[in-house]
Order: C-alpha cells, then sequence, then structure tokens
C-alpha cells in the first residue's frame, strides 16, 4: 500500500464526515470499504483528520461485529447462519468449508487468499442455505456446490501465479 | 425531473402502464432474485429483444415474495392478465421472446401463479380468492424501485400530497387512532400514541428514525420492502416527520444490506430532486431532509436506545427506559422510531382512511402483516396477508406444508425473542394477543417452520448462543445469565445434564426476564422457555439418567 495514497484516501473519508453529526461509523464504513479493514494507521490518521479520539474509535470498531482490524484476504468466504439457513445444513457447509480451507471461522489462510466466517442473516432465507465468497452469493447451496465454488477460486489463484 | 408541484404530481399518476401498448417484461431483481441469476436473465432478454428488433419493454422490479421460485419474470401484453414464471433461466428467457414475437403465444413450461392469483391489493376493489392481502407489499414485484415515475404514476406521494395540502397533524394522529395501526417490529405499540408523544414532547428539535436493523437472523420483510417499494418507506417517513415537527429523519439500515441501502439512497437523491425533500415541500411550510446512517452488525441496535446510540456513532449499548425516546432519544431530542413495515403502512391508511385499515385484520390486530416463511417449508418466501389468518392457513395452505411432505413439527415466530407453536396449536389465528398468549411473540415477521427431522433442543441453543454473542454486556443478567443457561444448555444437549439443570434454568431465565436492561436480555430466554413449556421430553430424553 502507498502511504501517500493512503492518506489522501482518509482525508477524503473525513472531510465527507467530519462536519455531519453522529457520522463516526459512517467514516469507518468507508475505511473498511476503501481498504477492506480499518488498517490501524488509517485509524490513526482519521482520529486526527476528525477530531475524534483514538479510543473512541477503537471503542467503536471493537463493538461492532462488522469491522475488522486485520486484512481478510482475497477471498471472503462467508457461511450464512441465520435460522433458515442453519436449519437446512448450515453448519455441515461451515465445516466443509473449514477442511477444505484449512482454517477455522474467523481465521485467514497464511497466504492471505481466504478468509473465513459466519455471517448472521444476508436476508436471504428464501433460498437458503446461502454462502457468499466475496460480492458472489451462492443461493441453496451444497457440499458439492460449495467445494466447486472454492475450487474455482483456488484454480484463479493458481493460474495467476 | 425539476421540482414538482400539486398539480404535477395528478398529472404523473397512472400515465405509463395505461398509455404502454407493447409486451412489457418485469425481472424480480431484489437481493434473492440477483442471487438466483436474475441478471443473466435480464441481460437475455435484453438481448433477444434487441436482436429481434422489438420495441418492448424490459424492468427491473423488485421482490414478488415467492423466493424459492426465483429468478422471477413477469409477462404483461395489454389487454391480457401477465403470465408469471419461475425458476427462469437465460435459455428459457430468450425462448419466452423469440415465442411471443414469432407466433404471439407464450411456453407453458415454469408458469407460476401470479400477483393478481396471489394478493388482493390495497385499493383495489374487493374480489374473492386470494388469500393473501397486500398493503406493504402492493407494489413490490410491480414497480421498478428505481424510478421515481413508476412509483408516482401508482399513487405515490398522494398520500404526502394529501397531507400537506389539507390535513393537520393532529387530522392524522386522529386517523391513525381510527386505523387500530400497531408498530410492526414487534412489539405492537399503538402507532398513533407513539407520534402524539412525541409531538407533544418539547426539544430544540425533533428527529424520526426508520428502523431497518433486521436483526432476526430468519426475516427478511423490511429488507425486501426497502429494495422493492423504497419511496413508500421514504414518503411515511417525510409525514411522519411532518406531523412531529422533524426537520430531519435518518434511516437506519444494516450494512448487511447492501441493495436496500444502494435503493433507499438513490430513492432519497430522486425524492430530492423531485422537491419532495428539502425546503417548501410541495409548496407548504414544511422543510424535511432524510440521511442514511448504516448498522455494523450487533443484533442489540434493533433496541431503540441501542440504535439512538449508533445513530450517534457510538457504540449500541442501550440505556434505561424511561425517558423514553420519544422524549429524550437522539442527541437528548424528542425522536420517534418507526420500523419499515410500520412506515410502508402510513400512505395506505391515509389514502383509504383509518376505518378501512381498521376493517382489515381481527379484532386490534388491524391490518396485514408481512411474514418470511422459511426453513423447511415447501414454498419459501414473503407472504402479507391481514391479521386473524390462521398459522395453518399460512405455512399449509399459502406455503404448502413441509418440503418433505411430512408433518409439520413445530412453528417459530419471533426469531431469537419469540417462541415455539407446536402443531396441534397452529389453527391459532395470527394476532399479537393469541401469538403471546401461546407464549410466542408476533415479532418482526420470521417464522421458522420446523419437521420431524429438527431437534428442539439444538433449536434452542442456536437462539441462545446467537443471543450470548449479540449480548451487549453491559447489564450484569443478560452477560452471566445467558452465558449460565448456554453452559447448562450445552450439557444437556451433550448428554451430560441433570434433573436440576431444568429447574435451574428455568429459574435463571426468570431473572433475565425480570432484571435485564433491555429487550435484547428479556426477551432472550423466551425460545428456550416455550422449547421446555412444549418439548421438555426432549430435553428430558437426553438427561444422564438419575441412579435408582
Amino acid at each position: 500500500m502507498n502511504e501517500s495514497a493512503t492518506k489522501d484516501d482518509v482525508v477524503l473519508i473525513a472531510k465527507r464526515w467530519k462536519n455531519k453529526r453522529g457520522s463516526l461509523i459512517m467514516a469507518l464504513h468507508g475505511l473498511q470499504n476503501r481498504f477492506g479493514y480499518v488498517p490501524r494507521d488509517a485509524a490513526m490518521e482519521l482520529a486526527e483528520q476528525m477530531d475524534v479520539p483514538l479510543a473512541r474509535i477503537y471503542e467503536v470498531i471493537t463493538f461492532y461485529n462488522y469491522f475488522k482490524l486485520k486484512s481478510p484476504g482475497k477471498h471472503v468466504v462467508s457461511v450464512c447462519m441465520g435460522t433458515a439457513c442453519y436449519l437446512k445444513g448450515a453448519p455441515k457447509l461451515l465445516k466443509h468449508a473449514s477442511e477444505s480451507l484449512n482454517i477455522s471461522p474467523g481465521e485467514t489462510s497464511a497466504d492471505g487468499e481466504f478468509h473465513l466466517q459466519m455471517v448472521r442473516c444476508v436476508g436471504c432465507c428464501g433460498l437458503a442455505p446461502v454462502v457468499t465468497e466475496n460480492e458472489t452469493l451462492l443461493a441453496k447451496v451444497t457440499v458439492d456446490s460449495l467445494e466447486a465454488h472454492l475450487c474455482k477460486c483456488k484454480n484463479k489463484e493458481k493460474e495467476k501465479a | 425531473m425539476g421540482r414538482l408541484t400539486l398539480q404535477d404530481l395528478d398529472a404523473r399518476q397512472g400515465v405509463q402502464i395505461q398509455t404502454f401498448d407493447k409486451p412489457w417484461i418485469k425481472v424480480g431483481m431484489s437481493t434473492c432474485g440477483l442471487a438466483a441469476g436474475a441478471d443473466a436473465v435480464f441481460n437475455a432478454l435484453v438481448e433477444t429483444i434487441q436482436s429481434h428488433s422489438l420495441d418492448w419493454r424490459v424492468t427491473r422490479t423488485g421482490c414478488a415474495g415467492m423466493c424459492s421460485m426465483e429468478p422471477l419474470v413477469e409477462f404483461r401484453v395489454p389487454g391480457e392478465s401477465p403470465v408469471m414464471y419461475g425458476e427462469m433461466t437465460p435459455e428459457l428467457a430468450r425462448e419466452l421472446v423469440t415465442q411471443y414475437a414469432d407466433k404471439h403465444s407464450l411456453p407453458d413450461d415454469h408458469r407460476v401463479p401470479g400477483l393478481a392469483e396471489l394478493a388482493q391489493a390495497a385499493g383495489d376493489p374487493p374480489r374473492t380468492g386470494p388469500r393473501q392481502y397486500r398493503i406493504v407489499m402492493r407494489n413490490c414485484g410491480v414497480i421498478d424501485p428505481e424510478n421515481i415515475d413508476e412509483y408516482i404514476d401508482r399513487g405515490g406521494y398522494q398520500a404526502l400530497k394529501k397531507v400537506l395540502s389539507s390535513m393537520t397533524p393532529e387530522q392524522v394522529i386522529e386517523e391513525l387512532k381510527t386505523s387500530g395501526l400497531r408498530g410492526r417490529g414487534g412489539a405492537g405499540f399503538p402507532v398513533w400514541s407513539k407520534w402524539k408523544m412525541t409531538r407533544a414532547s418539547i426539544g430544540d428539535e425533533h428527529f424520526i428514525i426508520c428502523n431497518g436493523d433486521e436483526g432476526d437472523p430468519g426475516a427478511y420483510m423490511d429488507r425486501s420492502v426497502l429494495e422493492g417499494d423504497p419511496h413508500a418507506v421514504v414518503e411515511g417517513m417525510i409525514i411522519g416527520g411532518y406531523v412531529i415537527g422533524a426537520q430531519t429523519g435518518f434511516f437506519y439500515i444494516r450494512a448487511e444490506y447492501p441493495l436496500a441501502i444502494e435503493r433507499i439512497e438513490k430513492a432519497i437523491k430522486q425524492a430530492r430532486a423531485a422537491g419532495l425533500l428539502g425546503s417548501n415541500i410541495l409548496g407548504a411550510n414544511f422543510s424535511f431532509n432524510i440521511e442514511v446512517r448504516l448498522g455494523a452488525g450487533a443484533f442489540v441496535c434493533g433496541e431503540e436506545t441501542a440504535l439512538i446510540a449508533s445513530v450517534e456513532g457510538k457504540r449500541g449499548t442501550p440505556s434505561p427506559r424511561p425517558p423514553y425516546p420519544s422524549v429524550r432519544g437522539l442527541w437528548k431530542q424528542p425522536t420517534m422510531i418507526n420500523n419499515v413495515e410500520t412506515l410502508a403502512n402510513i400512505t395506505q391508511v391515509l389514502l383509504h382512511g383509518g376505518r378501512w385499515f381498521a376493517g382489515i385484520g381481527s379484532g386490534k390486530s388491524t391490518g396485514t402483516k408481512v411474514f418470511a416463511v422459511t426453513g423447511k417449508v415447501k414454498y419459501s418466501g414473503l407472504v402479507e396477508i391481514p391479521m386473524g389468518m390462521t398459522l395453518r392457513e399460512v405455512v399449509e395452505e399459502i406455503c404448502g406444508g413441509t418440503a418433505s411432505g411430512g408433518p409439520i413439527k413445530a412453528v417459530q415466530t419471533g426469531g431469537p425473542s419469540g417462541g415455539l407453536i407446536p402443531a396441534d396449536k397452529l389453527d391459532t389465528p395470527i394476532t399479537y394477543e393469541h401469538l403471546q398468549q401461546l407464549g410466542s411473540i408476533m415479532g418482526s415477521g420470521g417464522m421458522i417452520v420446523m419437521d420431524e427431522t429438527d431437534s428442539v433442543v439444538e433449536l434452542s441453543r442456536f437462539y441462545l448462543g446467537f443471543c450470548v454473542d449479540e449480548s451487549c454486556g453491559k447489564c450484569a443478567p443478560c452477560r452471566i445469565g445467558g452465558t449460565q443457561i448456554l453452559r447448562l444448555l450445552n450439557n444437556i444437549a451433550d448428554g451430560k445434564g441433570k434433573e436440576e439443570d431444568l429447574v435451574t434454568i428455568r429459574r435463571m431465565a426468570h431473572a433475565m426476564q425480570k432484571a435485564s436492561l433491555c429487550g435484547l436480555g428479556q426477551t432472550a430466554p423466551n425460545p428456550i422457555l416455550s422449547a421446555l413449556r412444549y418439548y421438555e421430553h426432549e430435553f428430558r430424553e437426553r438427561l444422564v439418567p438419575a441412579h435408582k
């Protein structure tokens, strides 16, 4: 990551939200959208730009599940654990993804390619069980269809390498 | 579009649908539709129509409710009833266009019931047949949610016009009182009363917040309404702002719903450009603006005091009530919080009258309720029914019973704050009061169907685990109580529980209900208590056998 580019991005985000009441969470969404997580140096820059104590920022980031403190990896695989998905076999899918990617839920693979996590309902209960991989939403997922998609991701990375 | 006047609104109503004389294809493109591949279907339709040089219309629309049949495509030909297709593929879409262009006939495969067969819609002449009644979802699956003209064409912003040109805030409140409309977020508090109290409170400014933090995992009515008919919620909020004397409104929406956020932001922008937001709305002495704030994955933020903290940009921890938000809320000012579905009802109540609304439903539960019927059900999706319909009619007759064809074991309503309703109680009418008597709640509209293969013990563990994860940790009854009950429940589930554990669970559950600070802790024990009420034998089967 280019340092000055980082700073410019944070300045832009801070500028957009600084004078709006109660906008710290929105600014943090801005950071996470830009970087995929909230990097420490970006949080420090935001504190300075928005004139908010750094402790306040971390107080908020650590309260909300959505914000990440570490880079999540290229492919974020989220297994929905809403009630409908749970009843329709989501625990099995999570176990499979965990074995296939060799990481536990909440972890990022050593090569930084995959991050596995549970999410609390993406609101697609009619198509349960549901898994998302970055912006792609997989519906009515089976262990086989999940494995096929993970393979596709793995192969894509191999091709690039 | 420039700023609209009162006359412009009337001139734009009922135009497009009447004058379009060519085939019109609508593709359901909400989150469910897109997940099922609606994008490819849409593109195939557009390409085929272009390659045949046809001047037909293809538009995006919201969720028609039949989520398990997505992608859904509706084919409209002037003068004929629209035909709905389910589980569409790009191949079928191409075939559809080609066949109609060549032979003026439509394929029979993949046909599913159309909207008109499924539901009576608000404002239409009453008819017998359809079991659903769409007030909240009247535009979902009908209009292009990203096009304000289609909303106005269907009578959109007429309620706002009526209010601003001919009603005082008191008259609006009176109409809401006549309607009997109650909050759709779960608790069922009378809407008129909340509006009246907030209006009466004194402060430097007043605020209105739309609670779009749909936290119940397994429910997605609000997402579908925000995605399928965003202007209806915006219009409801503007009217609310006028009545309570607010100049600023906030949408608080879960970050997990990117499409809903995008559509609401677009709707706000369009409304602003049309002069429906901003200063002197429709020429009246009333100015109002709306901002969007996102959640960040915290279930507790559905609780109103926690939600307020989150809108202020802080950790979403609740605070004791009173003072209620209507007296002292956002930035310590009088604040009214309404759920998405509640706001979507407002325009219809005002257009058709409180008495009309009160005539739908049953007893003190007037109007309709949208449910997300999911789990082991044959046709999962959204249904909007007049209250008073029985659970059996919804899950068996509308949604086709279980997918396996076997018996239903139970229906769960109210999510992590609700409870189980066993199969032998399915003839209960759906009203706030009846569900409460059974130990469950109306909730926000999640309805999970369980079949014989599902374990009540596991589901209880799932819900309690959810609440333990989501407890904010501020008060001890919720933080410690939840963890301790879960520990005992895990023991029981793993075959290590003892008889006295059941007693302890009940005792702690009651303490949590009484002593927790906010709704999360107070209701977290509901699922396990209702499970023990009806299915104690399933827990007992897993206990360590007592020594003789």
